[in-house]
């Protein structure tokens, strides 16, 4: 096995990593604030995908900036989603929450469908023509910038959770939804905050991936599964967790890729999720979930 | 013969010992009050007891039979039943059907089990309200129907976890007719209650637990004047009105 | 007799007659709702009844499938053996994913992404083994002859399955008035009173898994002997484990009448859908549909369409 391989595959898989890392923060944050587990997470990044493609087509915008634009327009789905449909059904049992979710999940992946048709599409950004060499391994600008902006979007997140008020707050119903009502905190807005953050991740993140990768509707699916694999295995609402898991399963993903055929590497995947959760579901950093 | 033998029973939640070393024996038709201060690890030997819980250490002998590893479910096939201190109906089941989920478990024919449930909801007084979900009921409705649950088991030995709590005057006098009637009947009972009366005017003897420790074991009038509880729990001589 | 009986006879009879009075096109769409029933009720015993949502039962169907169509093809098995045998595969799985999940206490989401990962894996293998078929899958040659459980005349598939249909109902109907259904329908309320109450919960929910996965294994020979292909993605893939799932669930899961109620709700929607729409390249509408409906159901009629009916009757009595 060539090492220069191994090593490509590594940094190849690392950099993947920082998507993998927002896409799954994004989950974990709505789980752990409001113990709803987002369905169609993987179907909301394709959203954020199509529309850094609509942006870079009909206007011209550059995925590396219009990631901000696919952020706040997922952001306002989170919030829809959430005031809309989630709310209330916050104390109904878990199956209805999935079942509705999955409902969420199918009109998403199915409205793209039919919005922007099955086949593969993909994003042409000027910045990922170049490559650049570190050492003997090569690599794309446009993953460079990728793992960079994503990582300068978590950092932020990470910012808003700990500084402002509001992500205290959401801290805080995560740790103990009553105990943050009674210091006053208007727990409505903030599940409705959080949803709409943990979208906006997700939102980001199609768009910081679509001048890496063809996406198409039914890649939802896939990115959802993913998401969960990684959420999981970091610790159901531990954002650390998230963080380290998406770098972790990514790399993992890159290794399986380049020892076992590409197709296979899916098993690898889906064979550490049964294992994770037969033997330790409350994951590497977690605490334990419902 | 001892129905209930338990010695050494030990059991710790990281940093706490939530029973430690708890010897207990009952006889058959011996109604057995556990008393003790929130916290002393009452629910706990009941959950060790029903197989919930696994023991740290010691040994639970049940009609001479070690439950060492048994399942809850076995646990109660052998004749040992228990209520939750927080009960728990089937909410939309009836009255009627979630007696019948017990009942089930000694007679597998549906018709018969239907019979079955049948008397013991008259028998506690449920009769009326049979064909009611459980869902609906009062407290002290459902309190009775967790009660007809075990119940209907068939169990030789019935542990009821605090099964007047939240009851008022009334509903408390009702409910202890109803144990004492379903001690008479040969049922032992094992009793967890904080209503001193309740626990005193029905239990042939009591164990005090304190601390996951045994502190005090004996007639009621015996246990009401021991110093030793009377500072751990009771805060003062408790005097029975027959006696006052 | 009594009225309900009766009526029930009626309707049978009325079923049977009916490939002689319609046309081709309907008895087509017919078969797609009986079929699509049967699975529905398999599913609906451990989904429904006992309360343990699966995600992953199209990795029954398959595996029922391709073991008839392997093993017809390649030993010139029967199918009407094979079927038996594909359905003993698919209970074996049932059996490992249910053990897997019931023992190491996986509920809820978990169970979920369990039966998802299961399902996905059988995906993945079928894609990759080229023994099974690989990428392109297995094709099966015409022949109609019925020793090979194929049919010239669309009617005769009709006739299956409605049978089959029938006979899962019966199953189901058998069940609810049994210990084991009355047992189902505790423990989805409430487990640990259950265990408290002498039932042995493992137990009950490996069967109810058990059955539930035979009876879809049963359903992928009909699947693969009706359609002549199967497609690694399509038979095991998600979007048949939704369309497995959710006719029980917006008809009524845990209800005998609710996968039937939901599959002719359902069916003729996804069929027009499919006829009328697929063309014009708008594929995939009768997804944003079952999406509608489910979130519908979640938010309005929790229990499904049967039992809101059947309260709307009440109410009017």
């Amino acid at each position: 096995m060539d090492p220069t391989l191994v090593g490509q595959g590594l940094l190849s898989g690392f950099l993947f990593g920082g998507v993998y890392s927002l896409m799954a923060v994004g989950l974990t944050l709505i789980f752990g604030v409001m113990r709803v587990v987002n369905f169609a997470h993987g179907d909301m990044m394709v959203w954020g995908m199509y529309l850094a493609w609509l942006l870079s087509v009909r206007a011209g915008i550059d995925p590396y900036l219009g990631f901000v634009v696919c952020a706040g327009a997922l952001f306002l789905l989170g919030l829809v989603i959430q005031r809309g449909f989630v709310e209330r059904i916050v104390d109904a049992p878990h199956e209805m929450q999935i079942l509705l979710m999955l409902g969420v999940a199918l009109v998403l992946e199915n409205a793209a469908l039919v919005a922007f048709g099955p086949d593969p599409a993909r994003v042409r950004s000027p910045l990922s023509q170049g490559t650049v060499w570190i050492g003997p391994l090569f690599v794309d600008v446009a993953r460079l910038l990728t793992f960079g902006l994503a990582m300068v979007l978590t950092a932020a997140l990470w910012l808003f959770l700990t500084r402002t008020e509001l992500g205290r707050s959401m801290r805080a119903a995560a740790d103990n939804p009553y105990g943050a009502r009674v210091i006053g905190a208007d727990v409505p807005r903030v599940y409705a905050a959080a949803f709409g953050v943990g979208a906006a991740c997700v939102g980001a993140a199609g768009a910081l991936v679509s001048p890496i990768l063809p996406f198409q509707p039914a890649s939802g699916l896939g990115l959802s599964v993913t998401s969960f694999n990684i959420v999981i295995i970091g610790g159901m609402g531990s954002l650390p967790g998230a963080f380290v898991g998406g770098i972790l399963v990514s790399v993992a993903e890159s290794m399986g890729a380049v020892f076992l055929s590409p197709s296979m590497k899916e098993l690898v995947s889906f064979g550490l999720l049964i294992a994770i959760l037969l033997f330790r579901p409350a994951g590497l950093f977690g605490r334990t979930a419902s | 013969m001892s129905l209930l033998e338990v010695s050494g029973l030990r059991k710790r939640f990281g940093g706490l010992l939530a029973v430690g070393g708890l010897d207990l024996s009952m006889a058959e038709g011996e109604m057995l009050g556990l008393i003790g201060p929130n916290g002393a690890g009452k629910t706990t030997v009941f959950n060790l007891l029903s197989g919930f819980l696994v023991p740290d250490d010691g040994e639970i002998r049940f009609a001479g039979r070690l439950l060492a590893g048994l399942k809850p479910h076995e646990i109660c096939r052998l004749g040992l039943a228990r209520t939750f201190q927080i009960v728990r109906p089937f909410p939309q089941l009836s009255v009627l059907d979630n007696v019948k989920i017990a009942t089930l478990a000694r007679h597998p024919a549906m018709p018969i089990a239907l019979e079955a449930a049948r008397a013991v909801v008259e028998r506690v007084g449920l009769g009326t309200r049979a064909r009611e979900l459980a869902g609906g009921l009062t407290l002290a409705d459902r309190k009775r129907l967790e009660l007809a649950r075990a119940l209907g088991t068939e169990p030789a030995l019935l542990l009821l976890d605090e099964v007047m709590a939240g009851l008022n005057a009334t509903e408390i006098d009702a409910m202890v007719h109803l144990v004492g009637a379903i001690n008479a009947d040969g049922v032992s009972v094992l009793l967890i209650e904080h209503n001193m009366r309740a626990v005193m005017s029905l239990s042939h003897r009591i164990v005090v637990l304190s601390f996951g420790e045994k502190i005090a074991s004996g007639t009621p009038r015996e246990v009401a004047a021991d110093r030793r509880v009377i500072e751990a729990y009771l805060g003062e001589e408790y005097v029975h009105p027959a006696q006052a | 007799m009594s009225l309900v009986k009766l009526l029930v006879l009626l309707a049978v009879a009325m079923l049977a007659a009916l490939p002689w009075v319609v046309g081709s096109y309907l008895v087509t769409v017919m078969i797609f709702i009986f079929f699509y029933a049967y699975l529905g009720q398999a599913w609906n015993i451990v989904g429904g009844y006992a309360g343990q949502l699966s995600a992953g039962h199209a990795a029954f169907v398959g595996i029922g499938g391709y073991a008839s169509a392997l093993l017809s093809m390649r030993l010139g098995l029967s199918p009407w053996i094979g079927m038996w045998i594909g359905g003993v595969l698919a209970a074996a799985l049932g059996a490992v994913i249910g053990y897997l999940g019931f023992r190491f206490g996986l509920r809820g989401f978990y169970f979920v992404l369990l039966t998802v990962a299961f399902a996905e894996i059988c995906r993945v293998i079928a894609l990759n083994v080229d023994a099974v078929g690989g990428a392109l899958g297995l094709y099966i040659t015409f022949t109609g002859n019925p020793r090979q459980f194929q049919f010239q005349d669309n009617r005769a598939y009709y006739y299956v399955a409605l049978v089959l249909m029938l006979a899962a109902t019966a199953v189901v109907r058998e069940i609810e008035r049994r210990r084991f259904g009355a047992y189902l329908t505790a423990i989805r309320q409430d487990e640990s009173a259950c265990e408290a109450l002498g039932v042995d919960t493992l137990r009950v929910k490996m069967l109810a898994m058990i059955l539930s996965s035979f009876l879809t294994g049963l359903g992928g020979t009909f699947y693969a002997y009706y359609l002549f292909s199967l497609q690694p993605n399509a038979v095991f893939g998600i979007p048949l484990s939704v369309e497995i799932v959710i006719r029980p669930i917006v008809g009524g899961a845990g209800t005998v009448m609710g996968p039937l109620l939901g599959s002719f709700i359902l069916s003729p929607l996804a069929e027009l859908s499919r006829t009328y729409l697929a063309q014009s390249g708008w594929t995939g509408v009768h997804l944003i549909v079952y999406g509608l409906l489910l979130i519908a159901v979640v938010l309005f009629l929790p229990q499904g369409a049967y039992p809101a009916l059947r309260r709307l009757a009440r109410r009017r009595a």
